[in-house]
């Protein structure tokens, strides 16, 4: 399945400059494992301890996976997850 | 300028003092890191802080800017706010020393001043042109108005259903004012995505974060000046992301290491609103992450559901023997009347937070009689005028003496 994987400017020297890389798999895990193939560094700055590191957020068509199924989350076909630092605002 | 760079609280990689706040290594945020001169003589360094403007600009050894003319930094100076003995307060709770450091005393009636003052002014040194921020409401009035101020260009980006006079207060300046359809942390999200786009765009609490932080230093350093070079015993702070609660204890433990304050960083209670609590219920959990809420209550300027120094907020009320609790919108209302009747202070719904969580902790015996408490008040009633609505009686009488004599009786003769 075609999911798209927008990246914040802070990543985007491990993905080769790209804003966006485009990913496969059922669920947010799978479709981050699929990107971590190809870039391997990636993994390093989003996990720690075989989870998101917990300045990491990543969103769901707007939606903060945590209030959905974290990494197990079901992605749907053409779906389009966004990764952003957490520690903005306030 | 003592700051010599910018380094990050998880895994300590340092960066240059640029417009950048997380570190690309881990995500953690980025902090100022500061060397300062040993101080050899303490009583110099304290007058010449005595000596200086009566705005935060008088702290500028310990701020994150260049120039070395501090009063012509800003055209909206920030802070010098009072800070004023409650004893009817004090009394109504049972306490000895309870005082209020009124932070609407500020140009735009809240603390925001303060980081907007740092951030703006750090801003325009980088070279921005325009401001911007994801707000709650008094960040938006504080930016607006220091867009007007230094000149620049603003961009407020806001939750669509916040107060009115909020929005009027940030829209007269002559900003841009973003409604954004949903909440604070919707508002928040979109920044972030924004700031990576536009790079001539000072967000002041995003790529400015770690310098507009710095700013909430200056209530600690005015707290400790204000009673006579002295550390209170308890502070009871509102945490919306946690930033100002941890900045607070970061300004007295600089001043403390410094040589300038004697004693220990004081206890540090945070407070917060049940209908956005996740700091609050980490706390009461025992955990050292919050997990993230919809926020739900009347406190609009507390209402972020996922905040960003949450786990430096969780650690320093345990370390420092503090708690962080969460009150009812009952409560807030009924804070907000008690501060009030006692003080002369009318403060916001986040100052009915702050002033129940007292009430609550005094309540259930967690203060000491004989402490030295500060209870910090962040913000303007004025600007939150729903909260007291139908809240009291009043009177409505004919402009003669027994239309009113008929409501309050004919006067006492001797």
């Amino acid at each position: 399945m075609a999911i798209t994987i927008k990246l914040p400017t802070q990543l985007r020297d491990a993905a080769g400059g790209a804003p966006s890389l485009q990913a496969d798999g059922a669920t947010v895990g799978d479709a981050l494992e699929s990107i971590f193939t190809q870039h391997g560094e990636l993994r390093e700055r989003l996990y720690q301890d075989g989870d998101l590191r917990r300045f990491v957020n990543v969103y769901l068509g707007g939606e903060d996976i945590r209030f959905l199924d974290g990494l197990d989350t079901a992605v749907p076909d053409g779906g389009e997850l966004t990764i952003l630092p957490a520690v903005a605002g306030g | 300028m003592a700051a010599t760079q910018l380094q990050c609280r998880e895994c300590a990689a340092q960066y240059p003092l640029e417009a950048r706040y997380v570190c690309s290594r881990c995500f953690g945020p980025l902090e100022v890191g500061y060397e300062h001169e040993p101080m050899t003589d303490v009583g110099a360094v304290r007058r010449r802080i005595q000596g200086g403007p009566q705005n935060i600009w008088r702290y500028h050894d310990f701020l994150p800017l260049e120039g070395p003319q501090p009063q012509t930094r800003t055209g909206l100076p920030a802070g010098c706010t009072p800070l004023i003995r409650a004893d009817r307060l004090a009394a109504k709770l049972g306490l000895r020393e309870v005082w209020v450091k009124n932070d609407a005393h500020n140009p735009t009636h809240s603390f925001k001043d303060r980081v907007v003052s740092v951030a703006a002014t750090r801003a325009r040194e980088l070279g921005f042109d325009t401001l911007a921020c994801a707000s709650t409401g008094n960040l938006a009035n504080s930016v607006a108005a220091h867009g007007a101020a230094l000149g620049m260009d603003s961009y407020v980006l806001i939750p669509a259903d916040l107060e009115e006079q909020k929005i009027l207060a940030t829209g007269v300046y002559g900003t841009n004012v973003v409604k954004v359809r949903g909440n604070y942390d919707d508002v928040n999200r979109l920044c972030t995505e924004l700031s990576g786009d536009r790079e001539n765009w000072a967000f002041v609490n995003i790529n400015m974060r770690p310098y507009y932080a710095e700013g909430s230093k200056t209530v600690a350093y005015e707290v400790a000046e204000q009673l006579g070079w002295e550390l209170p015993d308890r502070c009871i702070v509102p945490i919306a992301s946690g930033s100002l609660f941890t900045k607070i204890a970061r300004g007295f433990s600089e001043w403390i290491e410094l040589g300038l304050l004697d004693g220990d960083v004081p206890i540090m209670d945070g407070a917060q609103a049940t209908g956005c609590s996740p700091v609050a219920a980490a706390f009461a959990a025992g955990a050292d992450v919050c997990r993230p809420v919809k926020p739900d209550t009347i406190a609009k300027s507390l209402a972020i559901g996922n905040p960003a120094d949450g786990p430096y907020a969780l650690d320093l009320a345990r370390r420092t023997g503090g708690c962080i609790d969460a009150v009812s919108d009952e409560q807030i209302r009924g804070g907000i009347r008690l501060l009030a009747e006692t003080t002369g202070i009318f403060t916001e719904t986040a100052g009915g937070v702050t002033t129940a969580v007292l009430a609550q902790l005094a309540e259930r015996g967690k203060i000491d009689r004989d402490e030295r408490v500060v209870l910090v008040i962040t913000g303007e009633g004025l600007k939150t005028l729903d909260a007291v609505r139908d809240s009291f009686a009043d009177y409505e009488v004919d402009p003669s003496i027994d239309s009113f004599e008929a409501v309050f009786g004919a006067p006492v003769t001797a």
